[in-house]
């Protein structure tokens, strides 16, 4: 079947069961889609200062006019008021997730209410049910998967975006796991499924798109450009070969990596090299896969085989890695050993938390626990200790189970933690939202403090710290460096394309592959200025839930442990935000 | 899946609902992939079933389909256990591989590629 319309929306509320699909042209015409619509839904659907985990709040998912149509346009966007910061909650996902998403005819889909019993929603192209999901409440994320790929019609050209126990129990940074090694990440989205009694969403692919006949060449000749630069870049090798984990050595190296909760930007050299990308694929490295419509291959799966049981009693898992977790439950918790690292990810990933966040977390707990800040009757009898896999992992489950009042303090991330227990100071959260990998200068703490939510999903940060490496430079510049590549990036994500592709994505690309498909009128400048437009909106959702750049709190271990750029100083990193909210203009 | 979606790009569609190469998971992506597309098997099962005659076999492998002689009834798509027989619900009849080894050039991994066999091989 044929889809003339990739502009409808589909809105679902959970508490009625009911749906009905609205043409919104107007908001795809004039922004994109992905992120643009995304933030306009939200402005429509979500009231001000709601409780993020009532019914109240709504999930957007959203693709764009390129979503695949073009290669590496693989992403969906979702947006929600996060459980975890109280402001804008956004994560992008791949998977097959936008390919589903567009082919099953939808430029968007808008989930409200809350249902009174366990639920997950089959969305077979125009053919929506709500089904019971009592049966698979409580089960892990994965075996989800695997029961609803049985199930449900749709091999190949569906994903199944649910959650785990994290997201039942609304563990504020639960994530959504989408085709079992991709995650909606950070900023709880799975905590927000799990307040809606939402365990799943199966959506699967009917339709296609006729490409206007007078365009066909057109389309061809520039799919065939993008492809060429994708294959032949650097972008391809960087990402396919190592993978992600690629540049941890360096990144170490240079002593911009965050060890043992910011003890040091640095970890010894015998932890680097067995935590570098180098390691994992000669050690552990069984096969690479791609997003859908993408030829890069960039998602890294290690096999781990071990004895379950004394008697030769074996079991092979299939777990993926990537830098930024292994940044945070590799490096953060001091782990030296690849296997560990990937044992801690497995039990993270069957509840569905997000990986980033809960390093973080379990970091500050066991620096408070060292502290005597906290006990072992806290801890229910856990004795917090770097890389103690059997500890954490255990401590993992207990986050999820909430034991004690300790464990119900840390599911709610620590930022609140640490204002309950004290050891603000090396609570290592910006506006709510655990700390990513890089401690490279101010720009990547300048990433974190303004930015929707880490690293090289807003601003690069890190990029524009490593690039000013022996080079002077004024704040100003920086502010602005940041302020403009954040801007640029909402017109990727509008579009959606993933972000590893961005130097395949130029301005003067974007409109003639747009026109190639019939998205006709967009020029380089009309682009930039609608990502600047749309950043505004982000940030004045922000604005209007409480985000306040003058109160933020800063914790002062950054400013304690020299980066690549040597100490950072808290008030330049002040003067530097006061910049920031000058040149965007409220706030 | 960038076969799949180069196969439907032939006929100027985005997607791959014309597709006549598809790739699954073989049950979770922890155990890898499955690429469905016609073997050319010799003695083809799905040419043997056509009670109209429309599709018949190709030299050097593979079937042709005549469309005008082709009444839907879905008999080829049934006899071909590989699944490599799809269907192109707009016309009601099946979709078949033309062997013009577009798919392969989008296969950036070098998994599938357009090789000639010799028969009985």
């Amino acid at each position: 079947m044929q889809s003339k319309d990739m502009n409808r929306v589909l809105y679902i509320n959970l508490t009625k069961r009911a749906t009905s699909v609205e043409r919104r042209g107007d908001l795809f015409d004039e922004y994109l889609g992905g992120t643009g619509v995304a933030i306009k839904l939200l402005e429509e659907e979500c009231p001000r200062g709601i409780d993020p985990l009532s019914a109240d709040n709504s999930i957007i998912f959203a693709v764009g006019p390129l979503s695949a149509l073009y290669p590496s346009a693989s992403k969906t966007v979702a947006m929600f008021k996060s459980p975890l910061t109280g402001n804008l909650g956004e994560s992008h996902c791949g998977g097959r997730s936008a390919m589903a998403i567009k082919f099953a005819g939808y430029g968007a889909i808008v989930i409200k209410g809350a249902s009174d019993i366990p639920v997950y929603l089959a969305i077979h192209g125009d053919d929506i049910h709500f089904r019971d999901a009592s049966s698979i409440w409580g089960v892990e994320a994965q075996t989800v998967g695997r029961i609803l790929r049985e199930v449900e019609p749709g091999s190949g050209v569906r994903s199944i975006i649910r959650i785990g126990s994290a997201g039942e129990k609304q563990v504020r940074y639960a994530c959504a796991v989408c085709e079992t090694y991709r995650h909606f990440g950070r900023l709880g989205l799975g905590a927000v499924m799990g307040s809606k009694n939402l365990k799943a969403l199966v959506i699967s692919a009917d339709k296609s798109l006729e490409l206007p006949k007078a365009k066909r060449k057109d389309y061809k000749k520039v799919y065939d450009e993008l492809q060429g630069v994708v294959v032949k870049t650097d972008a391809m090798e960087k990402y396919h070969d190592l993978g992600t984990a690629g540049k941890i050595y360096d990144l170490n190296k240079i002593g911009g990596m965050a060890y043992k909760n910011l003890e040091s930007g640095q970890a010894p050299e015998e932890i680097a090299r067995e935590l570098a990308g180098e390691n994992f694929a000669e050690k552990v490295l069984s096969r690479r896969v791609s997003c859908a419509h993408c030829p890069v291959g960039c998602i890294h799966l290690a096999s781990l085989r071990e004895m379950y049981e004394p008697g030769y009693y074996f079991k092979t898992s299939i777990i993926p890695y990537d830098n930024e977790t292994i940044y945070s439950l590799g490096f953060m918790l001091g782990m030296t050993k690849v296997e560990d690292y990937l044992r801690l990810i497995d039990v993270v990933d069957r509840r569905g938390m997000d990986a980033i966040s809960t390093g973080v977390i379990l970091a500050w707990a066991t620096e408070a626990y060292e502290k005597g800040l906290i006990t072992k009757e806290h801890t229910d009898g856990l004795e917090l200790r770097w890389g103690d896999v059997q500890v954490y992992s255990e401590a993992i489950r207990k986050i999820v189970r909430m034991p004690t009042e300790f464990y119900r303090d840390l599911a709610r991330g620590v930022e609140h933690a640490s204002s309950v227990y004290g050891g603000q100071d090396y609570a290592l959260a910006f506006g709510g939202n655990e700390m990513p990998e890089y401690h490279t200068g101010i720009a990547c703490y300048l990433n974190n403090l303004a930015g929707a939510r880490h690293s090289h999903l807003d601003s690069a940060g890190y990029d524009l710290d490593q690039k000013l490496l022996g080079k002077e430079f004024t704040l100003e510049e920086v502010v602005e460096k940041l302020l403009k590549e954040e801007e640029w990036r909402q017109i990727l994500s509008s579009l959606v394309v993933c972000f590893f592709a961005r130097k395949v994505y130029t301005p003067a690309v974007i409109p003639k592959a747009l026109d190639a498909i019939g998205v006709k009128g967009w020029t380089s400048e009309k682009l930039e200025e609608l990502g600047r437009e749309i950043h505004r909106a982000k940030m004045n959702f922000k604005f209007r839930e409480g985000f306040n750049l003058d109160t933020i709190r800063i914790p002062k271990r950054i400013f304690e442990v020299p980066t690549p750029h040597g100490l950072l100083k808290e008030e330049e990193l002040r003067k530097a935000l006061a910049i920031y909210k000058e040149r965007i203009g409220s706030g | 899946m960038e076969c799949m979606f180069a196969c439907s790009r032939r006929v100027g569609r985005g997607g791959f609902d014309k597709s006549a190469i598809f790739v699954r998971s073989a049950g979770g992506m922890e155990h890898g992939f499955v690429i469905v597309v016609c073997r050319a098997c010799e003695n083809p099962p799905c040419a043997k079933v056509c009670p109209t005659d429309a599709l018949r076999e190709r030299e050097g492998g593979g079937v042709i389909l005549d469309e005008d002689k082709c009444i839907g009834c879905g008999n080829c798509a049934e006899a071909c256990i590989m699944g490599a027989i799809f269907w192109d619900d707009e016309k009601n009849k099946p979709i078949v591989c033309k062997y013009c080894g577009n798919c392969t050039n989008y296969c950036v991994h070098d998994v599938i590629s357009l090789v000639e066999a010799e028969a009985g091989a």
